[in-house]
């Protein structure tokens, strides 16, 4: 009897829910546990990064700024990445920014996939009116061009007091790139809660009486979560190099220290054979690029193997 | 009565692209008369800037309002002049060309290059070469765009001299975009050749290739004959969904090789806050996208019966 319900009960760890059986075939993928490693590596040196800030620690690796070497300095054993024109530490540089880029990637992100799963479960929950709204603003803003829309957003927002909070260059850059991305994620997730809103739990919950809020919080959401995930690995990415472009443009962060700042100051000093900075910062994005790209495939394999996002 | 349909569910997405840009622009961007006028200008200068391009009147409610002129100037496609007094039209006319230079050749070489390679590693799937292409193309797509850029600037024109730096009016059209034509689409092969080639081989799987290999036909057969004639829809798609963006350039390759192209004009927008010519490209943009949508759908429509209009 208590073999058999051993039995049982391992049976079902086997199959359980869906989130432990793709965890339990993710751990079987080294490369997908190796850039595992790598995302969380990168977040915590953020999140070490943001918390000696306010805690107003002073390790040796955040004072970016301070000068520890003549300009131009080639890598060496003391300055591995070398340094740049102020005679500032690449490698410090480097480090340090990964706490903008990753910010500002992060906030965009939850911005835009708030936007997107609170319409798309919206119009597909309600339909009828609300649907063919949002369905009329997500194609009109697809039908711009991501690199304008997010542009014209920018540069509109650039300087300006909303609310009477005046963003920084980074906030200006999250919110651009928050507001102008939420499509893709809508459509899903829209998509997703068409499909499932006629299945007979959600029948079930409406008999007894839950709310329409409730029953996209609780019943739906938990459904169609895996699309935000695998979502969210691929946004990020695209977030990560959309600061490039715009801290290049002048866009994003105008003081501190990004990845996307790192590279538009290299532009003119790659002419004069200083390939440090830029080899660092392409590298850092490269890294955590890869990383997400290589996990986010491997969860949506082991997740959903149906589902296509581009 | 199909086409009708489709051309009527168009006009919503226009009205609402009007709209985002009006909002865009004229409501949140505002007057910029005194930008226009420059730092030392004078009340009475600024006043005549402010009359010259229409910001007194009243936003709505007017036969005369900013609103009006808005979508009056779009749809005549005049777009009155932008802040240096040219009118507009005139300056997109003058980057269209060099634009299409670019990006035409792009798109080409990208679908056959990509398309190719897609359909070897469709063919030896699952192989040591399949992998490591598989892994480079992920690698490809997780570099950022500035850093291609950048890299190939540096190494193949200004190092090795292959190719010009930069633009200048006397040289041949082939000699100046060749560099940017060939850093685009290196750029753009990873993203492609992996959409490609699972295209590819979700054709692969189905029974009627299995049916095909059953009466006896060859590899290059089965290909060529069947997998790609089907495998044609996505790739069309693709294509007919980058046309719109042909004409806008590439905002990033312009910039850094001088090639007065649309992408140059929309950098130097935003650069000097110019939201007319940025509101005329995004308008322009977001109608060709429209345009080639309903092309695309109607092709569908008349190459397969059985999509009809819900």
């Amino acid at each position: 009897m208590n073999n058999c319900q051993n039995q049982l009960s391992s049976e079902n760890a086997a199959n359980g829910g869906l989130w432990t059986d793709a965890l339990r075939r993710l751990g079987r993928r080294k490369a997908a546990v190796v850039c595992f490693v790598v995302i969380a590596a990168y977040f915590s040196l953020a999140a070490v990064v943001h918390l000696a800030e306010i805690f107003d620690w002073k390790p040796a690796i955040i004072r970016y700024n301070q000068q520890v070497g003549t300009a131009y300095e080639r890598p060496g054993l003391q300055h591995p990445f070398g340094t740049d024109m102020f005679g500032q530490s690449v490698l410090r540089k480097t480090l340090y920014g990964a706490k903008v880029s990753l910010t500002v990637a992060l906030c965009a992100s939850f911005i835009s996939i708030i936007i997107g799963i609170s319409l798309g479960a919206m119009a597909g929950y309600f339909r009828g009116f609300i649907d063919q709204a949002v369905t009329w603003v997500y194609s009109t803003l697809s039908s711009v061009p991501y690199i304008l829309l997010i542009l014209g957003f920018a540069v509109v927002l650039r300087n300006r007091s909303i609310l009477g909070l005046r963003p920084s260059g980074a906030a200006t850059a999250c919110i651009a790139m928050g507001l102008t991305s939420w499509v893709g994620i809508c459509r899903l997730v829209r998509g997703e809660v068409l499909k499932r809103a006629k299945s007979e739990y959600v029948l079930a919950a409406e008999s007894y009486g839950c709310s329409s809020f409730r029953i996209i919080l609780k019943h739906l959401m938990p459904n169609i979560f895996h699309i935000v995930i695998i979502d969210f690995c691929l946004r990020f990415v695209r977030f990560v190099h959309a600061e490039v472009v715009l801290s290049f443009l002048g866009l994003g962060e105008q003081s501190g220290c990004s990845w996307g700042m790192m590279i538009s100051d290299a532009r003119l000093e790659l002419l004069r054979g200083v390939w440090w900075q830029m080899t660092a910062a392409t590298a850092a994005i490269l890294l955590i690029s890869l990383a997400l790209n290589v996990f986010g495939d491997a969860l949506r394999d082991c997740l959903d193997p149906e589902l296509r996002i581009q | 009565m199909y086409i009708i349909k489709r051309l009527l569910y168009t006009v919503p997405t226009v009205v609402g692209v009007l709209l985002l840009t009006f909002v865009l622009f004229t409501v949140i961007g505002g007057d910029i008369s005194g930008s226009i006028a420059g730092e030392h200008a004078s009340e009475q200068t600024i006043k005549e800037i402010r009359h010259e391009y229409g910001f007194d009147k009243p936003l709505f409610l007017s036969f005369d309002s900013q609103f009006v002129n808005h979508v009056k100037s779009a749809f005549t496609f005049s777009f009155g002049r932008g802040i240096d007094r040219e009118p507009v039209i005139d300056k997109l006319k003058r980057g269209l060309w060099p634009s299409l230079a670019l990006t035409v050749p792009m798109l080409l070489g990208v679908t056959i290059i990509s398309l190719t390679i897609a359909i070897i590693l469709a063919l030896v799937r699952g192989s040591v070469w399949d992998v490591t292409a598989n892994i480079i193309c992920t690698a490809g797509m997780s570099i950022p765009y500035l850093s291609f850029i950048l890299f190939g600037q540096y190494f193949l024109s200004y190092k090795w001299g292959f190719f010009p730096v930069y633009f200048s009016p006397e040289l041949p059209m082939a000699q100046y975009a060749a560099l940017p034509v060939i850093i685009g689409i290196a750029a753009g092969l990873g993203a492609n050749i992996r959409f490609y080639r699972t295209v590819i081989l979700d054709e692969i799987h189905c029974d009627y290739v299995r049916t095909a290999f059953a009466k006896g036909l060859g590899a290059g057969s089965v290909l060529f004959k069947h997998v790609l004639r089907n495998a044609m829809i996505p790739i069309i798609t693709r294509v007919l969904s980058a046309m719109p963006y042909l004409c806008l350039g590439s905002v990033l390759l312009e910039k850094f090789f001088g090639i007065p192209g649309l992408g140059y004009l929309v950098v130097d927008a935003v650069a000097h806050r110019d939201y007319f010519v940025i509101n005329a490209v995004t308008f322009i943009s977001a109608i060709l996208f429209v345009v080639f949508n309903l092309i695309t759908d109607i092709c569908y429509a008349a190459a397969d019966p059985r999509i009809s209009f819900e």
